[in-house]
Order: structure tokens, then sequence, then C-alpha cells
């Protein structure tokens, strides 16, 4: 079963064409990965599953109902994301723990704002901390988490270890395989580490140029004929 | 005062104008432009002024006011191109703005209701509602292009768009506001009001005088905070579409 299928969509801005015609399904309760180049339109296609952007033309549904079918706050809850620069609010750990559940006029008690930090391998100590201090890796952890929160049953991430080191980047790929495994949580994650996208990703979509190059197990990157993506795999189109 | 002794003030024009040439300034042209504008239009104010008092007719005033009014807008909207429908959000601001503050005024009878009063106060009114307006759409811009990406966050979190705006739009009515508040802090101490310094000059007891700064001062406060939240809240909206996300 799907949880988001894109039939025939693409999205322009004024004059720009920035994804064109793109189909295909991302499978309940696994892990697609999503790589191509710089301006291959990932992140725009993930902005488009959560509803920050709408399609220009085609039709996205997501758990087998139109995407506009949804109201877009509860969308936005169901579909959860993770941006690329982990943006704090001002205030502490906690303050940006609580988010999700203050847009909902609802409280997060410490005790479960401490868990879902421990989830993210993070010390419990850190909630009184002031977000601005945070680590690159600190940051990151912190964002997921918050993202956690909703506990959507889609998560979107975008280029959540980009900035981290390889130890912490493990870390991160242990703790989505776990929610993964945990939750049956659905993951799209766009990342630029190719090795990476075949060792999480049970799936893979290859982007390029706004288009949907080809999809299928995260093996392909491997196996494919495709000249483009062989080229894109040896470095060639980054 | 003289026609001579006015016409010799112009010796504070010749200063800066001998200034920018000999600095290489380049501000002639804008100097000789800004002196000409300034003499014409109060010149011509005072004529209009003195017509309009002594016509004792409330439609003269009415229509003066209502001039005021839309220059103010006018002005005032080329700040906020970027907000659609903004024209009518800064008069719906400077309405308000007007209509409580003469509502006030002329309703408590803290001053008579004749147009020596009610143009005067009126254009000091709208002119700083005017100003607010400016300030705020600039400092909304401005929250707006450094942290669009709290923007984005508390959208992608399932907000609505006043709880993703809510913080810039806070920031931006308050920083609006700040200068009235702060210069009401030191008035008196480092400068005397251009109100209160006129009265003075034209013979008016300085008690008197200080009595309708303050009165001018207290309404400059309620001017600032409802030009800006008025501008503010009623514009917010428009950078959002009906499916919650920013124009782009």
């Amino acid at each position: 079963m799907s949880a988001i299928t894109f039939q025939n969509v693409s999205y322009a801005v004024e004059d720009r064409q920035l994804l064109t015609n793109i189909t295909g399904s991302f499978e309940q309760g696994r892990i697609t990965t999503l790589v191509g180049p710089s301006g291959a339109g990932k992140t725009t296609l993930l902005k488009l599953c959560n509803g920050l952007l709408s399609p220009t033309s085609g039709t996205i549904t997501v758990q087998q109902k139109p995407i506009d079918t949804f109201v877009p706050t509860t969308l936005r809850q169901t579909v959860g994301m993770a941006l690329q620069a982990a943006p704090m609010i001002s205030g502490t750990v906690y303050d940006n723990l609580c988010l999700p559940k203050k847009l909902q006029r609802q409280t997060l008690s410490i005790e479960d704002a401490q868990k879902w930090l421990e989830d993210v391998h993070l010390p419990a100590s850190l909630l009184t901390q002031q977000a601005r201090d945070l680590s690159g890796g600190q940051r990151q952890r912190v964002s997921i988490a918050r993202t956690l929160v909703n506990r959507s049953p889609i998560l979107l991430l975008d280029e959540i270890t980009s900035a981290l080191d390889r130890t912490a980047c493990r870390e991160i790929e242990t703790l989505i395989q776990k929610i993964n495994d945990k939750y049956g949580t659905t993951i799209i994650w766009i990342t630029h580490n190719l090795e990476q996208a075949m060792t999480i990703g049970h799936h893979t979509w290859v982007m390029m140029d706004g288009q949907l190059i080809e999809a299928g197990p995260s093996s392909l990157l491997e196996t494919t004929t495709n000249e483009q993506i062989q080229a894109f795999v040896r470095g060639e189109a980054r | 005062m003289t026609y001579t002794a006015l016409s010799l003030t112009l010796i504070f024009v010749f200063i800066p104008f001998i200034l920018s040439k000999a600095l290489h300034l380049g501000l002639e042209k804008d100097i000789f432009i800004a002196t000409a504008r300034s003499t014409v239009q109060l010149l011509a104010v005072g004529y209009i002024l003195s017509f309009v008092f002594e016509a004792e007719s409330a439609i003269f005033m009415v229509l003066m006011v209502s001039l005021m009014i839309v220059v103010a807008t006018l002005n005032a909207r080329k700040k906020g191109r970027w907000l659609r429908g903004i024209t009518w959000k800064i008069a719906l601001a400077i309405i308000a703005v007007e209509l409580i503050t003469q509502g006030v005024l002329l309703g408590f009878h803290i001053v008579p209701a004749t147009p020596q009063y009610i143009i005067p106060i009126s254009g000091m009114m709208i002119g700083n509602a005017m100003v607010i307006s400016i300030l705020f759409l600039n400092r909304f811009r401005a929250e707006l292009d450094a942290r669009a990406d709290e923007v984005e966050l508390l959208l992608s979190l399932g907000g609505t768009p006043k709880q993703a705006i809510h913080r810039q739009l806070i920031d931006a009515i308050k920083a609006s506001m700040i200068p009235t508040i702060e210069s009401q802090k030191t008035i008196g101490l480092v400068q005397l009001p251009g109100m209160m310094s006129g009265q003075i000059i034209g013979g008016a007891d300085p008690i008197q005088a200080v009595q309708f700064q303050l009165l001018i001062i207290f309404a400059l406060l309620t001017c600032a905070a409802v030009s800006s939240t008025i501008v503010g809240f009623t514009s917010y909206r428009t950078l959002f579409n009906e499916r919650m996300q920013l124009h782009h």
C-alpha cells in the first residue's frame, strides 16, 4: 500500500519549471531515499508532500486521500517534516520540543520531552539549554525529536545529516531505522550520501532536472543501466 | 515676522548648499527642491487654512482632513506594495486613528469642535499614523526576510498562518511603537516639541502650551499602537493563500 502517490505532478514558479510529470508512489512503512544533483527538485517534492506547496498540475494522494481534501494543518501533522537548516525558535530546547503541541493548544510534559530527547540520544539535562547554544549535531537531533512529537505516520527528512560528522551521522541513521521499525513510520529521506541512500533506504528515487529518472529498490544505484544515473553515481553530475 | 526677516532665514539653506558643493555631496538639487517644495506647500496650506477658518464650514474641514488621509495613505503604501490591498489597510488604520483621537477629544469636550483645533491635531495624528505605518511595513519586511525559515518551520509543524507569523508580526508592531515611546521619555529634557515651541514663540502661556503638548503626546501613543496593530493584523493574511502556504 502506498502512503503518498504522485500522478503526473508538475510544479512551476512563474516561468521556472521545477518539477515535471512526476509519477510514482512511496510505500507505506518503508524508507525511501531521494537522491539527485543539487537543484533536481528534491526539496520541492518534499514540500509538495506536506502541503507547504501545491502542484501546478497533477494529483497527489496521501493515505489514499487527495491531498487537497486535507485541512492543511492536519496534513502537516500527518506528514511531518524535518527541515535541512533545522531552524530553532528562540528559547530553550524544551520550548522547541513543546512547539508542535503548543500549536495545537496542548502541552508537553517534562517527562515526555525527556523521553523524546532520549530517543534522539541527547541527555535530558539539555532541556533547559538555550536552543541557540546547541551544536550543529544537537540542533539536528532536536529538530528530529521536535518533528517526532506530532507522532506523524509519514516523516520527511531533508538532508538531516549533511552537517554531521560520521559518528553522529551513523547515530541518526540508526535512530531513523529504529523509528521506522518501532512505529512503522513511512520515511522519505533526501540525502547526498549515496552510501547512506543504499544502506538505509528500502527504495530510492533518483531525480534530475525536476524529473524522476528512476525509482526502485535502493540497489538500483549499483545495478542501473541508465547512463545519467551511472554518471551521477560516479560523481560526475552532483 | 516680516517677509524681509523670513527671506533672511534662507541663510540656513545657503549654508548646507555651499557645504554640499564644497564637499561634492551632490545634494544641491535636493536642497533646492526641498526648499522650494516646503515653501510652496506651507504657504499654500497657510492660505487654505485661513480660508477654511474664515469659512467656518464643516464641509471644508472634512475635505481638508480627507485630503490629508488620502495623501498620507498614498505616501505610506509605497513601502507596502509587496502586500496585496495594502492601500485600503493603511487608509483603514489612519481613519481609525483619526476617529478614535477626535472622538475622545471632541466627545469629552477636551478641545473645542472648531477647525482651528481639529485640523492641526488631525494633521499631527494622520502624519504620525503614516510614519508608524511605514516603520511597521519596513520592519515587517525585514523580519520576514530574516526569519522566513521560522515561518516555514511553524507551518511545517501544523501551525496556522497566524501562529506561523505571530512573532514577526508582534516584533514589527513593537519596533514601530518604540520610537514614539522613547522620544516621549526625553521630551522636554532634550528638546522642546515643535508644537509647544511654536505656541510659546507665538506668545502663549508656557503651562497652557505644555497642557496641549501633553494632550498630543498621549494621543500619539494611541496613534502608534492603533495604526501599527491595524496595518499588521489586517495585512499578514495576504501573505498566505487559502492552502496556508506562503506566497512566493
